[in-house]
C-alpha cells in the first residue's frame, strides 16, 4: 500500500469529505510526526508504535568498495518501535 | 504526558487546525489512518509512505534463545516482526533538525 492508496481508501469510506481534504489529513499526520522528530521529540501512538530519535556518535567508516576510511559525523536518526497490540496482531493474537 | 512526547491528541489537534473538521472527527480520522496502515501490515503488505518511510513485515525463523538471568535455553517460536525504514527525506530532516548549533 502506498500513500495515494491509503488516501483513496479513506476517501471512499468518508464520502462527505473532499479527496483533497483527506490528502491534507494524511499529509498533516506524517508532517507532524516528521517535525516532532526533527525537534528531537517522541511520538507515541499506543497500540501502533512509537517514533523516536537515536543519537549516533561520530565514527570512522570505510568505503566498502575502496577500503578507504572516511569520517562519519555524529548524527541523529529516526527510530520506530512497534506497539504491543500491533505486534500481537501481526502474530495472529487479536487481543 | 511530557512535553517531549506527542500523542494521538497532538496529531488530531494538527488535523483540526489544518483541515477545519471538528475535534472529534479529526481524532477519528487519525485513528482511521493508523488502522488502515495496521490492517495492511497484518495482511502482510508493505506500507510505503513517500518522503516519510516504509513499514514492512519480516518473518523470523524459530531459534533457541537463552534466559540471560538463568542461562536456561528457551525455544523462540517463528514470528512476524515489523520494521520501519525511514526515507532519505525523513533522515535528512531529523539529522539537520537535531544538529548541534
Amino acid at each position: 500500500m502506498i500513500r495515494s492508496e491509503l488516501i483513496q481508501k479513506i476517501a471512499e469510506e468518508n464520502p462527505h469529505l473532499f479527496q483533497r481534504d483527506v490528502e491534507r489529513i494524511v499529509n498533516t499526520i506524517f508532517e507532524e510526526i516528521t517535525e516532532a522528530l526533527a525537534r528531537g521529540q517522541r511520538v507515541e501512538l499506543r497500540g501502533f508504535g512509537a517514533f523516536s530519535v537515536k543519537h549516533r556518535d561520530a565514527r570512522i567508516g570505510r568505503n566498502p568498495r575502496t577500503g578507504e576510511s572516511v569520517d562519519v559525523e555524529a548524527k541523529t536518526v529516526p527510530f520506530f518501535k512497534t506497539g504491543k497490540l500491533l505486534r500481537n496482531r501481526l502474530n495472529g493474537k487479536e487481543d | 504526558m511530557s512535553e517531549n512526547t506527542l500523542t494521538r491528541m497532538d496529531l488530531s489537534e494538527a488535523v483540526f487546525r489544518e483541515v477545519g473538521l471538528s475535534r472529534n472527527e479529526s481524532a477519528q480520522l487519525v485513528e482511521t489512518v493508523l488502522q488502515h496502515i495496521s490492517d495492511a501490515l497484518v495482511r502482510g503488505e508493505q506500507v510505503k509512505i513517500s518522503s516519510f518511510g516504509t513499514f514492512s513485515v519480516r518473518d523470523k525463523g524459530s531459534r533457541v534463545g537463552r534466559n540471560p538471568k538463568t542461562g536456561e535455553e528457551v525455544p523462540i517460536d517463528p514470528r512476524r516482526v515489523l520494521t520501519f525504514r525511514p526515507s532519505h527525506i525523513l533522515k535528512d530532516r531529523v539529522a539537520s533538525g537535531n544538529r548541534a548549533g
